[in-house]
């Protein structure tokens, strides 16, 4: 079937079937690949875009029930590799493997922009869904306060 | 540039030596075909200085220097090029950093396991950057008629020092590339005090293109035309396909080919399946729910995991089948001692679990093979595939693409033959074989489950005098099944310990086994640092006392170990195991601090693949057994120097926090000869709520640095059960603790 989608602001038309997950629509047939499989059932979140600003697990995602909504991918997620998370992550060297970081990048994404001063706890109820086998977890945490302070002195 | 420097230009051929250990040699050749092509004067572009295979500088000065091993997040891509980098007297900032393909005839040895990269490396890259180093300021000192003692090199230029000129490394290229090379054995090497670039926390090269999302890892491949492939295996190891509805999978929407694979019996090569090749993974993931196969499940059906335990328990009662080591009197020492103590332990299988699941692009052209592969073995990958396909390895082209994590598991070629088998039926078309997470979770290359079986005597002043250890693994005909017979018998406290005896016995299995961070040690550590602590209390000592107090003593000396048990990392020393123990004893506060009813701490030591690791933990558990670990502390000793302080935290956090998940609530159990669990909802890894605060201390020693990736993992499984006990009282015997009722509180 023809869906329509707006990927990262861009309107996109793929003729895949409709029980076909978001994600392997991303991967597969649009060719951004930042998004990753790690389970196919919504356990390890190395798959989280945005659905309308919203974390949602695309593995499990059926393309048919997006259409027309906004997603946003890791590669969206700004311009030019400059959000807030994205320079945090760099400057405090989060990844190792590097995997599951678009999962854990667009879902701390998420909470800051619900949420732009998280404490510990905020943190970890917001990315606890999302597994990093390599344990990257204290330099995660780290990296959104750090993010979260870039952002903060950027509004003034 | 004319076609004389052209065939002048040298480069380096490093040669793998049995034993690890490397030759640097040089070879006049040409670095690449381009090179050594010539054409005419006049078309061919200013040509670059390539001293050697693993250093590029152009004309404009850009320097790129090439990554010479698999990286999966352990760091070397941005590691070894930084030992390059700081010899080669460029700035980081301005180095383009370029990942090798698999080439050992090349770039030598190139492997991730055994913690190896870095004292493997350590000295040879250093010395490739010192070579090229030298080679520059020779031909600056030509260009200006000086000698090459008055020159020095600093970011990226060649001083003259009395007159003060300079020139750019780019400006030297033409006539660098006319130098002869100097030995690499006598080049010299900085003074470690004018380091620049080792020792600064240096970022991961490729972070910028993991936080945007490039294309990185083997799934990410994309090449035109290309199909999507599944591989569906017998549940049972090794069974064999006898039959497959192939005319219904290949019915099905999007569906391209579907046909069987004949396989083999060997459990680490092709076995037998049935390959669906679609136009897109999800296209053969549904197809693969039509498909129906009828297996010959083999020999091993009926075997499982309490059917090892009983047999363990069986063989326990009877002499070993196999004496590893021996001291003195052990069963007269038991006999007259004050005190004994006696347990047995048990760990399971373990599942690697990297989140990029097993994957390969491959394309079967002409008679040749071009993969894209996430390997740690990339030379092994390719003479796999010329035993296992024909296709000769001369005729294989192999791209090393990053790793989402590896662990031990992208050792085994399993996945990159099926991947060449599967294009080997389709040439001219590319196939990126993907593994389900099901499939990765139920056809691992497991950490081999252990059964130990300990008795300990202390005298009356609880000194520890007598200790016999019968191990029982996995194997058959006297031989340990792959990576199941890693305990030598004289690992800590062996050696130090009067009255010794270790022996060993096997179970014959089904199941394959392979290497999982540091191997052998992950599960030794568990049972030897678990029973000295429970040593320790029948003692009435301090755990970390009595540790300390055993390694006071002069070692007994070491026999070699006996054919089939690996025994990784000789030359076990004392004081710089009784150095860690100091530090984390310091660090941590150990026996200094009053904890709450309820909190305990447990300490941990073990010595693997070069490296010595002290691990404090502080838990809280509460009456129903909810588990807070509230920090733990680690002490290193990894030699004189830490080349990426930032890379080397990660190592030791990310160890400490795997083992963690993998203590409380990981295992694979075997059931009617398959695999019981199937996704992370059944073999939970640690999650961010879960992860304490683990602080990181080195040791800083004067011994040639070594690797990172391993042996902080060992010690940390005992140290938290340790602390348990100290909670609790309840001593732990098998993991995981989530079988004994215990969780993350929280």
């Amino acid at each position: 079937m023809t869906v329509e989608l707006k990927v990262n602001g861009r309107p996109v038309s793929v003729d895949v079937p409709g029980d076909m997950p978001l994600l392997w629509v991303l991967r597969d047939v649009l060719d951004l690949v930042g998004t990753k499989y790690g389970c196919g059932i919504a356990q390890c979140g190395a798959c989280t875009v945005h659905l309308n600003g919203e974390p949602v697990r695309s593995c499990t995602l059926p393309v048919a029930a997006v259409a027309g909504a906004e997603i946003t991918t890791i590669e969206g997620l700004s311009p030019d590799g400059s959000h807030p998370l994205q320079q945090a992550w760099q400057e405090l060297d989060v990844p190792q493997c590097g995997y599951c970081q678009a999962g854990q990048i667009m879902s701390a994404a998420a909470l800051l922009a619900k949420n732009p001063n998280p404490t510990d706890a905020q943190i970890d109820a917001a990315m606890s869904g999302i597994l990093c086998r390599c344990a990257t977890y204290l330099r995660i945490r780290a990296a959104i306060h750090k993010a979260a302070e870039i952002a903060g002195k950027k509004a003034i | 540039m004319d076609n004389v420097s052209v065939s002048r230009r040298t480069f380096l051929r490093v040669t793998a030596l049995a034993g690890g250990g490397m030759l640097l040699g040089f070879s006049f050749e040409p670095a690449s075909g381009e090179a050594a092509a010539g054409g005419t004067a006049a078309a061919a572009p200013p040509a670059d200085f390539t001293p050697n295979a693993f250093i590029r500088i152009s004309p404009t000065g850009a320097v790129t220097i090439v990554a010479k091993n698999p990286e999966a997040g352990q760091g070397v891509k941005t590691s070894l090029p930084m030992l390059i980098a700081e010899e080669l007297e460029v700035d980081w900032k301005d180095v383009k950093i370029e990942q090798a393909p698999g080439d050992a005839a090349k770039y030598g040895w190139q492997f991730l396991g055994g913690s190896t990269a870095t004292p493997s490396n350590w000295e040879e890259m250093r010395r490739v950057g010192a070579a090229a180093r030298q080679m520059l300021i020779a031909a600056a000192a030509q260009v200006w008629g000086v000698p090459e003692a008055e020159c020095y090199a600093s970011s990226g230029r060649v001083h003259h020092r009395p007159s003060g000129r300079s020139l750019g490394y780019g400006q030297l290229v033409d006539r660098a590339a006319t130098l002869p090379p100097p030995d690499l054995r006598t080049v010299p090497l900085k003074d470690p005090k004018d380091y620049k670039i080792i020792g600064k926390a240096t970022p991961g090269v490729d972070n910028p293109a993991i936080v945007t999302g490039k294309p990185l890892f083997g799934v990410d491949v994309k090449l035109p035309g290309m199909l999507y492939a599944q591989y569906v295996k017998c549940p049972v190891f090794g069974g064999k396909v006898v039959s497959a509805n192939l005319d219904e999978v290949r019915a099905q929407p999007g569906v391209r080919h579907a046909f069987v694979v004949e396989g083999g019996t060997d459990l680490f090569g092709l076995l037998s399946g049935v390959a669906i090749v679609a136009e897109t993974w999800w296209h053969a993931q549904r197809a693969r729910q039509r498909l129906r196969v009828e297996w010959d499940e083999g020999p091993t059906a009926d075997q499982s995991s309490a059917g090892y335990q009983r047999r363990a328990d069986e063989l326990s009662t009877q002499p070993w089948a196999t004496l590893l080591r021996q001291d003195g009197n052990v069963d007269a020492a038991l006999a007259s001692a004050a005190k004994t103590v006696e347990a047995s332990y048990a760990y399971p299988f373990l599942y690697h679990a990297t989140m990029e699941p097993m994957n390969c692009t491959a394309r079967f052209q002409d008679g040749k093979l071009e993969l894209w592969t996430p390997t740690q073995d990339p030379e092994g990958a390719k003479q796999a595939i010329a035993r296992t396909l024909a296709i000769p390895a001369a005729n294989i082209t192999l791209n090393m693409v990053r790793m989402g994590g590896a662990f031990g598991r992208r050792y085994t070629h399993d996945f990159v033959l099926e991947a060449a088998a599967i294009a080997k039926q389709m040439p001219g078309t590319p196939v990126k074989l993907l593994w389900t997470r099901e499939d990765d979770v139920q056809h691992g290359m497991y950490r081999p489950a252990g059964y130990f079986y300990l008795k300990a005597g202390v005298d009356g002043s609880g000194r520890l005098v007598a200790w016999r250890a019968h191990f029982i693994t996995f194997g058959e005909g006297g031989r340990p099944a792959r990576d199941a017979g890693i305990f030598a018998g004289n690992e800590f406290p062996g050696r130090f310990v009067p009255n010794f005896a270790a022996g060993r016995s096997l179970i014959p299995s089904g199941v394959p086994t392979g290497p999982l961070r540091a191997p052998g040690s992950n599960g030794n550590a568990f049972v030897i640092e678990s029973f000295l602590d429970e040593v320790a209390h029948a003692a009435g000592k301090d755990p970390l006392q009595l540790r300390l107090d055993l390694l006071a003593a002069t070692p007994i000396a070491d026999p070699p170990p006996p054919p089939g048990a690996r025994n990784f990392g000789p030359g076990f020393d004392p004081a710089r195991a009784r150095g860690v123990l100091e530090l984390v004893a310091e660090k941590s506060g150990w026996g200094r601090r009053r904890l709450p009813p309820g909190t305990g701490m447990g300490v941990a030591f073990y010595y693997s693949h070069r490296g010595y690791f002290a691990e404090v933990v502080e838990a809280s558990v509460s009456a129903n057994k909810a588990v807070k670990v509230n920090r733990v502390w680690v002490a290193g000793d990894v030699g004189s120097t830490i080349i990426n302080p930032s890379g080397a935290e990660q190592q030791v956090q990310g160890a400490v926090l795997d083992g963690l998940g993998a203590a409380m609530g990981q295992e694979i159990t075997i059931e009617r000869g398959r695999v019981v669990q199937s996704n992370f909802h059944d073999y939970p890894l640690l999650r961010m709520n879960q992860a304490p605060p683990v602080e990181v201390h080195f040791r800083l020693t004067e011994h040639p640095p070594t690797g990172m990736g391993e042996p902080a993992f060992p010690p940390i499984f005992a140290a938290l059960c340790n602390a348990i006990f100290a909670a609790t009282g309840e001593r732990i015997r098998s993991l995981p603790l989530a079988k004994h009722g215990f969780r993350w509180a929280g």
